[in-house]
């Protein structure tokens, strides 16, 4: 009864607020739960306005860090995750959020460093041999903190280098718990080392003259993937749309647009669906 | 380095270069914050009035938590909203989370313990003047309410104002129920944001000075309509 009201009050309120969203609803559109590296490195602004002319689907990309985006596909507010964190991605499957997961395509981290290189790691190939260089000198070190695909992944680093970074957490070891632009905006100001997505610190505007220190680790791999939000689990979820955008990304066209997306000359996602 | 030169330059190009996208996110900004300001005021005004000028059980109480809920974060209330609008949610059924609506919701209840609590204050120093008037006229407890609110109208217009400012510099609550959607949620301080985390500082801080000169032409327009009408009245 109560639950009733609140409903009739909501809705009286929204219809009063002169409701935008139910006067778009006859334009089809998906939403997709997805992370900051595709969305600021312009990768999105690129392959979508592509789907949207064949399929007249309007794609409305939320980014947030991969966390944030695999809780709110779990919350079914979303149609489609489209994240980097495979063992998060294949949890979420196997919880029965997501229908299935599929490879969509890959770049790498690599971590940046002031030129005075603190710690001397620059040109180094080894990440965890750099990132014991790092805790040895005690160097500044800015990690996301935020339970994104590349704080994940950073810390899994961490692990194998078998070094407790987060016991120096407020020392050298610093996390800003904010997005991938946010903590990098933060460490080139103190001076600190950070792990980045390729893409985004090659589409990054502040750079200043912080260069890339670490590289070309095969541990550096950074993989994306795909997933249908489950509708058997969340009604509202758009299947045969969000379907259709799933498809488009995987087949040779869609492989070939993320192939075909560049900044400054270098290609920021390589895709390998399929593999 | 940066310069405010360059900046201010940025800031020019902008207007010079407006183009579709920028006018969709401005209007936006307008139109999300205006309504929010406008539901805020229809609820606060008469709910602030009706504190100022009544004394009944629990107003000291009522008062002390309309000015503590002046210091709501914006992304508690964000919060709240995307858990009352997500799917998992009671009210997901509307779908309205990503949805300008959405954000004009967080907005209203961003902005209203604002114009309640300002509201009460203004109604209740009005009221001190009038009681007497009102005792001997035998006026209803309506008829008070709304001669208190029609008399103190200029003062309540900077009472919306300070509502105003408040909603159109947040973005903390319509990040998270908007999502910062192009095209569809993105309004000028989710741009700010974003541009910010993309290193694009100077764009960034362009799009701010041009936040600020909204914000100063709405309160000039209110200005100059509160002074034409104070010469009306009085002419």
């Amino acid at each position: 009864m109560f639950r009733r009201h609140l409903l009739s009050l909501a809705m009286g309120t929204a219809l009063a607020l002169g409701l935008s969203g139910a006067a778009q609803a006859h334009d089809e559109f998906i939403v997709v739960q997805s992370t900051t590296s595709t969305q600021n490195s312009g990768l999105f602004d690129h392959i979508l306005p592509m789907f949207q002319n064949e399929t007249g689907i309007e794609v409305r990309v939320v980014a947030v860090g991969t966390g944030q985006a695999i809780k709110n596909a779990a919350n079914g507010d979303g149609d489609v995750l489209f994240v980097h964190a495979k063992p998060a991605e294949e949890k979420f499957v196997a919880e029965g959020h997501g229908v299935s997961r599929a490879d969509v395509m890959y770049n790498d981290f690599v971590i940046v460093g002031p030129p005075s290189d603190p710690a001397g790691v620059a040109g180094m190939s080894d990440v965890v041999a750099a990132l014991t260089r790092i805790s040895e000198a005690e160097a500044p070190f800015a990690s996301r903190g935020d339970d994104s695909g590349t704080n994940k992944a950073e810390l899994r680093l961490w692990t194998e280098a078998g070094i407790d970074a987060q016991a120096a957490s407020g020392g050298w070891y610093r996390e800003t718990g904010s997005g991938m632009g946010a903590t990098l905006n933060t460490g080139t100001a103190m001076g600190a080392y950070i792990m980045t997505d390729r893409a985004t610190w090659i589409a990054y505007g502040n750079k200043g003259d912080y260069q890339i220190a670490v590289e070309g680790d095969p541990k550096m791999f950074n993989q994306y993937g795909i997933i249908l939000v489950n509708p058997e689990r969340h009604t509202s979820v758009k299947a045969e749309a969000g379907q259709a955008f799933i498809d488009w990304v995987l087949s040779d066209e869609g492989q070939a647009a993320i192939a075909g997306y560049t900044v400054d000359g270098q290609q920021l996602f390589f895709p390998n669906a399929g593999g | 380095m940066f310069s405010f030169g360059d900046i201010m330059t940025e800031a020019l190009g902008l207007i010079l270069t407006w183009d579709r996208d920028l006018s969709e996110i401005v209007l936006l900004s307008l139109r999300v914050t205006l309504t929010a300001v406008a539901v805020a005021c229809l609820i606060g005004l008469p709910l602030g009035a009706v504190i100022g000028a009544f004394r009944f059980p629990g107003r000291g109480a009522a008062t002390v938590l309309l000015n503590a809920l002046m210091g709501l974060p914006p992304v508690v209330v964000g919060l709240f909203v995307y858990l009352m609008l997500s799917n998992a949610g009671p009210l997901g059924v509307l779908g309205l989370l990503y949805t300008p609506t959405a954000m004009i919701i967080a907005q209203t209840i961003l902005v209203t313990p604002i114009v309640a609590a300002l509201t009460k204050q203004v109604v209740e120093d009005l009221h001190g003047e009038y009681a007497e008037q009102f005792a001997s006229f035998g006026l209803t407890a309506r008829e008070r309410v709304s001669a208190l609110l029609w008399d103190a109208r200029y003062s309540l217009l900077t009472v919306a104002l300070a509502g105003f400012g408040r909603a159109v510099a947040e973005v903390g609550a319509v990040l998270i129920v908007g999502g910062n959607i192009n095209h569809v949620t993105r309004v000028m301080t989710t741009t700010i944001a974003l541009e910010t985390s993309k290193g694009n500082l100077e764009l960034a801080l362009a799009l701010g000075v041009l936040l600020l000169a909204l914000a100063v032409i709405v309160n000039a327009l209110v200005m100059a309509l509160r002074a034409s009408a104070v010469r009306a009245a009085y002419a």
